[in-house]
């Protein structure tokens, strides 16, 4: 018997993934990336937390209306906004906002259409098909509008917004879940564990969900890109994050008067959406290419 | 091995399962009927489109049968509830045909053979030294190397893969396991290794197989009794040595000519069929195998054609065989 | 039977290997091999022996990445089949050497129909021919392999298996190659299915005098259909010789375990008589003769360097340095 068997590391399907990933130099740019987002994002909670909010109140927000619209310099990277707030700080704090809140809707969004998808491809026939014409009608109301009718009719609150873009990205990973639940159901494996007599909630838990996450991981990761435009697009419109609270939307929005007086007030956080999105994309991509299982041999 | 009082396990009367589609009614397996005794390894033939692996879920109540009983142990289970079917399977298991496809890619070779334990509550899933010992003790059961427990299935080759799919069975000490087609995805060398395993293991514990292939040379040294399927019908039950000695029914002495042996000088008396099957939807009446068997006459379209015993246990639905 | 010796190809010293993440897939170890003139050779081994890999070898059919030829020549028709520009290659599939694969339902376009794939390579290696003259060939074709002429319209899913992999074979026959190489043709198809193809199959061969290098893993298969036969285990090929040879005197241990192991109509058993252990990591061979870790008459120098194919008399050569002691209980078996 062939002695390397038991040096060979026992591999997950998990694993072997990562490694693929790990050879997408863009996908892996993407990566490194986001991870430095999320430093800045709890770097700023943490200095937050620490001064009481004091260097924020300082640094941040505070208007320096002599020196506004003051293009890039030594002090300040980025320049300073209409306000004269430095716009380098103001993109950092702002960071939390894009980064963490798509995460976090689209957290919701995923459990919540994962389970309706599942419970659809399951049992299908008619559960299935009240569940997916619901669906459907979610699906016909443009997002930004629903977005905009929850935010408008319940107030601007960060909840109210996290709730509206978490319900209108809920009927695509339904449908992505239902789809991969509808092909494995038939699978062998499925079968056998029945055979053995396991229950409904089991099969869908141990044998189905843990099967179905590789294209709702790949939805999830576009997701959050989608997610980021959509706050960003509720701010632009005034109805997500107020001022002066920094968000890489409404600092577009407000900077769309001053486009003749400094190229950087425009430019820089748009800048700031556009890598964002750019960097959740390649990853996605690069998630789809390395849990696609037709890759394994 | 004490010589056992051959006491009948299953008895299957006039079992149906037809299947709804959009051109019609698929007549999947179409009146069957055979008793199983203890101990015993019943082998099921034919080729795709028969049935037989229809028939093999059909008795698990993995299909609900259209029409048909199923006697187990005595007690008739065709319209079991639930929950009293879930702790009879402890009693009734399945082994199945492709190594790869049959077992949860996300589960290691511990946990897979664990979840029989646990479904059927035969560990406690917090008693983790038992569940250990127990896997453990299955897996030097079916030749599986103690370094494999927390192998994924993608890392091992299909002959190792269907050992863990027969000890996940064994786990649960059944009476009776259906085999479909349990080696016919391994290679030519590998299929020795485990259908001695299969025979070793009914010899130590005494289990009764329905053996499902479409490979007559397996079944002939495995089984005790043989029934040939075609489009979902018998046509032929008997004995096994009776059915190698003397094949009644124009469709087994077709299979039977149509397996190639690895011997040169083996006289070849090639019975070719005509044509293609027919389709199992919505079947005319009268003998299925008609259109492609060579002795077909009239008679053997008009009705559907029963099984007549003729001569002691072995059955035969021809017109032409008296 | 053929009664012919005359070379059609010769296979020297041929090395393959796939550069995988895994490390570096061994498929081919100097395998050397002749096809005559309307011979049917019959290749057998088991999963990852390589004969896959030997027939797209002799195609240039491995994909580079990640397979690598790396020594051997391949000579046909005066020629290295290994030396040949792509186009002069392009010219000899389909024409001369054509391949048949093993899965019937994805090795026709299903967009196409049946028609169509048989025109296309004829019109590939007879671009002269108008539209008339390629209808009524693939017609031609179409009958010769038992289909009627009538089902040229129709497309690859109105067929059965059986019927599919008869379009297939008629693909590659229709510009009448002088080689067909059969990766195992009929595997998938159901025995009675198989008997009628192998049978077509046959008829066919004759007609047109083609070669065919048959590859199975189904000893009866060629028990029934080879003149020749040569067995391949982990890359090599381990055994060869006439079918009368190494079905009545298998010489080398993993002919006589394959033979001794598979259940036979002809003959009854109590308990079958497998070959112990698994084929060799083609990542991680075993020095020596491959098969040694399995084989019950191993002595110490098995281990020590590669065997050489020996003749142990009339064309029949082995891979084997005890071959006395094989020949001797072969003979007490018997």
């Amino acid at each position: 018997m062939s002695t390397t068997r038991t040096q060979r590391k026992q591999r997950s399907l998990w694993f072997e993934a990562w490694r693929r990933l790990k050879k997408n130099k863009l996908a892996m740019a993407g990566l490194l990336f986001l991870a430095l987002l999320v430093v800045i994002a709890i770097s700023t909670i943490i200095i937050d937390i620490a001064t009481n909010k004091s260097y924020y109140n300082d640094h941040v927000i505070k208007q320096n209306l002599r020196l506004r619209l003051q293009g890039p310099s030594k002090d300040h990277i980025f320049g300073l906004d209409e306000f004269g707030r430095d716009i380098f700080l103001r993109m950092l704090w702002a960071v939390r906002y894009s980064l963490f809140m798509g995460t976090i809707a689209i957290a919701m969004s995923t459990i919540v259409g994962g389970i309706l998808g599942a419970i659809a491809g399951f049992y299908g026939k008619r559960t299935d098909n009240i569940i997916m014409r619901f669906m459907d009608i979610l699906l016909a109301i443009p997002s930004m509008l629903l977005a905009t009718a929850i935010v408008a009719a319940l107030g601007t609150s960060l909840t109210n917004v996290l709730m509206a873009i978490a319900i209108s990205y809920i009927p695509t990973f339904a449908r992505t879940v239902r789809a991969s639940v509808l092909t494995i159901k038939d699978q062998e494996f499925i079968e056998a564990a029945r055979a053995l007599g396991a229950s409904d909630l089991r099969i869908i838990g141990k044998y189905i969900l843990p099967n179905s996450l590789a294209p709702l991981i790949v939805q999830a990761s576009l997701g959050v890109a989608g997610a980021i435009l959509s706050i960003a697009g509720l701010s632009f419109l005034g109805l997500g994050i107020q001022p002066p609270t920094p968000e890489w939307g409404s600092m577009l929005s407000n900077a769309r008067s001053y486009i003749r007086d400094g190229w950087h007030i425009t430019v820089i956080p748009g800048l700031g959406i556009m890598l964002t999105i750019l960097a959740l994309n390649v990853l996605g991509d690069g998630l789809r290419d390395a849990l696609d299982p037709r890759l394994k041999n | 091995m004490a010589m056992q009082e051959t006491r009948e396990l299953l008895r299957i009367e006039h079992l149906k399962k037809y299947f709804s589609t959009p051109s019609g009614i698929l007549h999947a397996v179409d009146d069957v009927s055979f008793v199983l005794d203890e101990g015993k390894t019943l082998g099921v033939v034919g080729e795709s489109g028969c049935g037989k692996s229809t028939l093999g879920r059909t008795i698990l109540r993995l299909h609900e049968p259209t029409d048909g009983k199923i006697f187990f142990d005595g007690q008739d289970i065709t319209g079991l509830d639930k929950k009293r079917m879930k702790a009879l399977r402890r009693d009734m298991q399945i082994i199945f045909q492709d190594p790869f496809a049959s077992l949860n890619p996300r589960m290691t070779v511990g946990q897979t053979i664990s979840e029989s334990l646990i479904i059927q509550g035969l560990v406690d899933k917090q008693d983790k030294r038992s569940l250990d010992k127990r896997v453990a003790e299955l897996m030097d059961l079916v030749g599986l190397a103690p370094r494999l427990i927390n192998s994924y299935p993608h890392e091992l080759d299909g002959g190792r893969r269907q050992r863990i799919g027969i000890a996940r069975v064994l786990a649960l000490n059944p009476k009776f396991i259906v085999c479909d087609e349990p080696v016919s995805a391994l290679d030519v060398s590998i299929q020795a290794q485990v259908l001695n395993l299969m025979q070793d293991l009914q010899d130590s514990f005494g289990f009764s197989y329905l053996f499902i292939t479409h490979d007559l040379s397996v079944v002939k040294h495995l089984s005790d009794e043989i029934i040939v399927m075609y489009l979902g019908k018998m046509v032929e039950k008997a004995k096994t040595s009776r059915l190698f000695a003397n094949p009644l029914h124009p469709y087994t002495q077709a299979l039977l000519s149509a397996i190639p042996v690895p011997d040169p000088d083996f006289p070849v008396n090639r019975i070719l069929l005509e044509g293609e099957l027919s389709s199992p939807i919505n079947p005319a009446p009268g003998c299925r195998f008609a259109k492609r068997c060579p002795k077909a006459c009239d008679k053997c379209r008009e009705a559907d054609i029963p099984l007549k015993e003729v001569e002691p246990d072995h059955f035969v639905a021809c017109t032409l065989v008296r | 039977m053929t009664e012919t010796n005359q070379e059609l190809i010769r296979i020297e010293d041929l090395f393959i290997d796939y550069e995988t993440d895994d490390g570096i897939v061994h498929a081919l170890n100097g395998v050397s091999l002749t096809l005559h003139v309307g011979e049917t050779l019959g290749l057998v081994g088991e999963t990852g022996a390589g004969k896959t890999t030997l027939a797209k070898g002799i195609l240039r059919l491995i994909p580079d990445p990640p397979g690598k030829i790396k020594e051997g020549k391949i000579w046909f028709e005066g020629k290295d089949l290994l030396e040949l520009p792509e186009h002069a290659m392009q010219e000899i599939r389909g024409q001369s050497i054509s391949m048949i694969f093993q899965d019937p339902m994805t090795s026709l376009n299903p967009v196409m129909t049946v028609g169509e794939q048989i025109q296309e390579v004829i019109r590939n290696h007879n671009p002269e021919l108008d539209k008339e003259e390629l209808h009524a060939w693939s017609c031609a074709m179409l009958e010769k392999v038992g289909i009627s002429a009538d089902r040229i319209d129709e497309y690859p899913h109105q067929f059965s298996g059986g019927m599919k992999q008869r379009v297939i074979i008629a693909i590659a026959l229709a510009c009448n190659p002088k080689l067909l190489l059969a990766d195992e043709p009929t595997t998938a198809l159901d025995v009675t299915i198989q008997a009628q193809v192998l049978d077509m199959i046959r008829t066919l061969k004759q007609e047109l005098n083609t070669a065919m290098m048959l590859i199975t893993h189904d000893l009866g298969v060629v028990a029934q259909n080879c003149n020749r036969v040569a067995i391949i285990y982990a890359g090599e090929i381990v055994e060869i010789g006439d079918l009368r040879q190494i079905f009545k005197r298998p010489t080398h241990p993993y002919t006589i375990g394959l033979l001794e192991s598979i259940p036979s109509l002809a003959k009854d058993v109590e308990r079958l008589n497998p070959v112990k252990g698994m084929m060799p990591d083609p990542t991680d061979l075993p020095p020596g003769c491959k098969f040694a870790p399995r084989c019950k008459f191993v002595c110490e120098r098995c281990a020590q360097r590669v065997p050489d194919l020996i003749d142990i008399g009339d064309g029949h050569m082995v891979r084997c340095i005890n071959s006395k002691d094989t020949q001797s209980y072969a003979s007490t078996r018997e």
